[in-house]
């Protein structure tokens, strides 16, 4: 077996000389303990602590502002009932074997799955750590281990008393139990603990917070690239005689697929300059030639012969006897945009050569890709490839993708620059704009069936979308030629909703397409709650208690979202007749319901306040909750507001800020975030607030205009925002 | 060419082609990373730093027209207003990815500077040319009034 340098790299952190103990899973995937002292040790900890007392934990997924760093160390703090204060925290290398997303079997972040998959995970580790360090303790002072109590990182029997540090030289000779006892819940101090802050705080508010951008190394060169304005496009020839006019420029290659010709600079600027200075003739013969406009359109065709079923049991010709039979039907079609995550930090990485091969830095959101994918463009071997994870200015999926694709152009630019320095990779924000890899664009149609009574007697739901994982390395989550991406949302939603038959459409294009914050629920949301405002008028019910009636089957799920709408009904104070918006919606196995208040005066649409109640089993850290309610909810906002990328003739209309408007200090609403008490194990929360969001203030819209939305964003229904 | 500027009290020789943004001299050449890029057009406020005292997009301030000037970056905010928004901002845990918030910080400072006692329309009105795609503006106003709380006590 090759000798994992990532790992051996990375456990040279503890102070020279000194013994840390470290807990975590060995190669058999059960919990272990060892030393930093010991060769032998093969181990991927969770947890170090130091002979200095310092705990810290690694962290398996990264930061991109969700707070998983603060939620992984509470957990540890928690079982080992650690000093909060002196935890710290660092980030795993790549090693899907140790590292692994438990939900995913891949080392990756997504799907608000963090604190989910690894709520036992880590919290074993801690107990296991605090169990050994109790023994270890026991055996020092000689008494039994029943006599010893562990408090704020200290351990106490009797007269005798000492900080963690002094006990891991022992604790480290000791055996781990495999399955440590965690802790019940009427025993937890920081699970729940409003007193917590956020273990990044510091770093960024003072400036001092590592990036992947903020990566300076000797002999630096940086890289910037002009991609084909077309998707798909490649590149025939270029002529860099502009680019040899700007100082600090110093060569211009194309890459080896093709899709792109890189400048290299002394530092950005020159890059950027550099690259703008490029003149390229390109290949558009297998690009995306095609406008938004006539991409619509053909996503509406493929709504007239759905390509698949996606509820097997209730085809969509079963459906139409049944509509033909009804009273009224509603009849409605809504259209969705393409949308970029714009990340405020811009997609870039770094390539670094090392004695063995490379060393990624990176925002890295899925290792798991970005190692292997990485060794291949450079011709290595993955162990060859080390990744080290900064902290990620924003992501929203965008740097989650089955291609790796700013990781692998990174790695191109470095092997063309001749793998002698570091390269760094910077995209600008007009590269992230008009990039691709956006939240797809779609179309749904449905027809809902009611009887004489008002009653859903059936539904015929049609969409049409460009499948995100088919094709990818992630196909394996296709089943019965469904991606569950696709149809997420209307597929389990969790009203009961009989003969409800679901059509869906792959729609294809070359323009490259990426999970966005919520995923299909950014549109399957949309789409399910102004639907289902629509049922509540047309017959005449209070929105609020019609779902409640569809929520009675009893499912673990559509009680907890009664549980949720509850919760909202009473803090917002809804009442019959109410002027405000309604929604709820499952998604990541988290329940969110929102009611929202806003004024509008003639088409000036300003949102006042947001009332969300969330259920995400137990609350680890309930302030990390309600601020990802809050970014979920206004992330939200902007998007079904006014922001949507278009082409015209397979270009991007839209270049930076000035047209694609994040939403602005000024228009976020007030926003109060109640939770719902729970026991459960904890679900996510990084997503869930942003599929309810947008259909509350649609509702609120027709509540207040009688004009229903169903094509996004806002603005072009006539609407402005203020 | 060799540009002579003063960088957070400090006099700092840097080699920069005229027109090289300050942002880039600052990150590329001087290593002050807390300063952020995030549109290089002045719209996200993510480069904001001070200039003789006032926030200003430093994407959009040339190196040449930073000459003879006071710059205070992040990493040299240390002024009692300064250490009250840091401190504010911790209370309040308003960070999230924490790209934009050097920028927010330095705006939000330089807003308690020139008003102590800001209302909530001043703060939004100020704060406006700062955007948090994380949207953490909730936090970011309670934490300037609760800057403002502390400075005044």
């Amino acid at each position: 077996m090759t000798i994992n340098v990532s790992r051996r790299g990375f456990l040279k952190a503890s102070a020279a000389g000194t013994t840390a103990l470290l807990v975590g899973v060995n190669a058999k995937g059960v919990l272990a303990a060892g030393s930093t002292a010991s060769a032998a040790t093969d181990l991927n900890p969770f947890v170090k602590i130091d002979a200095d007392g310092t705990v810290t934990v690694i962290i398996k997924h990264f930061e991109m502002g969700q707070g998983t760093t603060t939620g992984l160390t509470t957990l540890v703090a928690e079982e080992l009932d650690a000093d909060w204060d002196a935890v710290a925290i660092d980030f795993a290398p790549a090693n899907t074997e140790r590292y692994k997303n438990l939900f995913f079997g891949a080392q990756g972040t997504g799907g608000s799955t963090s604190i989910a998959n690894s709520f036992m995970q880590y919290r074993e580790a801690g107990a296991a750590a605090r169990d050994l360090l109790v023994r270890a303790a026991a055996q020092k002072w000689g008494v039994d281990t029943s006599s010893i109590s562990v408090e704020n990182g200290m351990l106490t029997s009797g007269a005798n008393s000492g900080h963690f540090g002094e006990f891991v030289a022992i604790a480290a000779t000791l055996e781990a139990i495999e399955k440590p006892t965690v802790k019940t819940p009427d025993q937890f101090k920081l699970i729940g603990s409003e007193k917590l802050h956020r273990k990044d705080n510091t770093g960024k508010t003072n400036g001092t917070a590592m990036f992947a951008m903020d990566v300076n190394l000797p002999g630096m060169i940086y890289a910037v690239i002009m991609r084909s304005p077309k998707f798909g496009g490649t590149v025939v020839s270029f002529d860099d005689s502009g680019a040899k006019d700007v100082g600090g420029f110093i060569a211009a290659q194309v890459l080896p697929n093709k899709a792109g010709v890189v400048a290299f600079g002394k530092n950005t600027w020159a890059a950027f300059q550099a690259r703008d200075a490029l003149s390229v003739e390109w290949d558009f013969s297998a690009a995306e030639t095609r406008s938004t406009d006539a991409m619509m359109a053909d996503h509406k065709a493929m709504l007239e012969t759905p390509q698949f079923d996606v509820n097997h049991e209730v085809p969509l010709a079963s459906v139409a006897p049944i509509l033909a039979d009804a009273a009224t039907t509603i009849d409605a079609e809504f259209d969705f945009p393409f949308l970029a995550h714009a990340p405020l930090e811009p997609e870039n990485c770094t390539i670094e050569p090392t004695e063995n091969g490379v060393r990624v830095h990176d925002g890295c959101q899925f290792p798991t890709f970005t190692q292997p994918m990485v060794a291949a463009v450079l011709e290595l071997d993955p162990s060859q490839v080390e990744v080290k994870t900064l902290y990620a200015g924003g992501s929203f999926g965008r740097r989650a993708n089955a291609t790796s694709d700013y990781n692998t152009e990174a790695a191109m630019a470095f092997a063309v620059s001749g793998r002698k320095v570091p390269v760094k990779l910077v995209w600008s924000r007009e590269d992230d704009i008009k990039g691709g890899y956006y939240r797809p664009m779609s179309a749904h149609r449905a027809k809902i069936g009611l009887d004489a009574d008002g009653k859903i007697i059936g539904w015929d739901h049609r969409l049409a979308v460009k499948s995100i994982v088919k094709g990818t390395p992630m196909a394996g989550m296709v089943q019965n030629d469904i991606d569950p991406t696709s149809a997420e949302g209307v597929a389990e939603s969790l009203y009961n909703v009989p003969n409800f038959g679901i059509g869906l459409s792959d729609f294809q294009t070359p323009v490259p397409i990426n999970w966005w914050r919520s995923v299909g629920h950014t549109h399957t949301g949309f789409v399910m709650e102004s639907l289902m405002d629509m049922v509540a008028t047309q017959t005449g019910q209070d929105p609020i208690e019609m779902r409640l009636s569809m929520l009675d089957g009893g499912t673990a799920n559509q009680a907890r979202m009664i549980e949720a709408i509850k919760l909202v009904r009473d803090i917002s104070g809804w009442k019959k007749g109410d002027k405000r918006g309604f929604a709820s919606h499952l998604s990541f196995n988290t329940c969110v319901a929102v009611v929202a208040d806003i004024t509008v005066e003639e088409t000036s649409v300003h949102v006042n306040k947001l009332f969300m109640a969330v259920e995400c089993g137990v609350a680890i850290n309930p302030d990390v909750i309600r601020a990802q309610m809050e970014g979920g909810a206004g992330f939200a906002l902007s998007a079904i507001l006014r922001n949507q990328i278009t082409l015209t003739d397979g270009e991007v209309d839209q270049y930076n800020f000035p047209d694609y408007e994040l939403l602005r200090n000024e228009e976020m609403p007030e926003i109060e975030v109640a939770i719902v008490p729970s026991n459960n194990a904890p679900t996510g929360v990084g997503e869930p607030g942003v599929p309810p969001t947008g259909p509350a203030v649609a509702n609120a819209i027709f509540a207040q205009t009688g004009k229903r939305i169903m094509d996004l964003p806002m603005t072009k229904a006539g609407f402005d925002f203020v | 060419m060799q540009y002579q500027l003063k960088i957070n009290g400090e006099s700092r020789t840097v080699d920069a082609e005229p027109g090289t943004p300050l942002l880039w001299v600052l990150r590329d050449e001087l290593q002050l990373t807390g300063t952020k890029f995030g549109c290089g057009v002045a719209y996200c406020g993510a480069c904001t730093v001070h200039v003789d005292g006032y926030p200003t997009r430093s994407c959009q301030t040339f190196v040449e027209d930073a000459v003879e000037t006071e710059i205070t970056t992040i990493e040299g905010a240390t002024d009692k207003v300064a250490e009250a928004v840091q401190a504010a901002w911790r209370e309040k845990d308003v960070v999230q990815c924490g790209w934009c918030q050097s920028g927010q910080i330095m705006s939000a400072i330089g807003l308690l500077t020139e008003n102590p006692s800001p209302t909530d329309a001043d703060i939004k009105e100020y704060m406006y040319g700062n955007a948090c795609r994380c949207v953490t503006y909730v936090r970011i106003n309670e934490a300037i009034k609760l800057a403002s709380q502390k400075l005044e006590a």
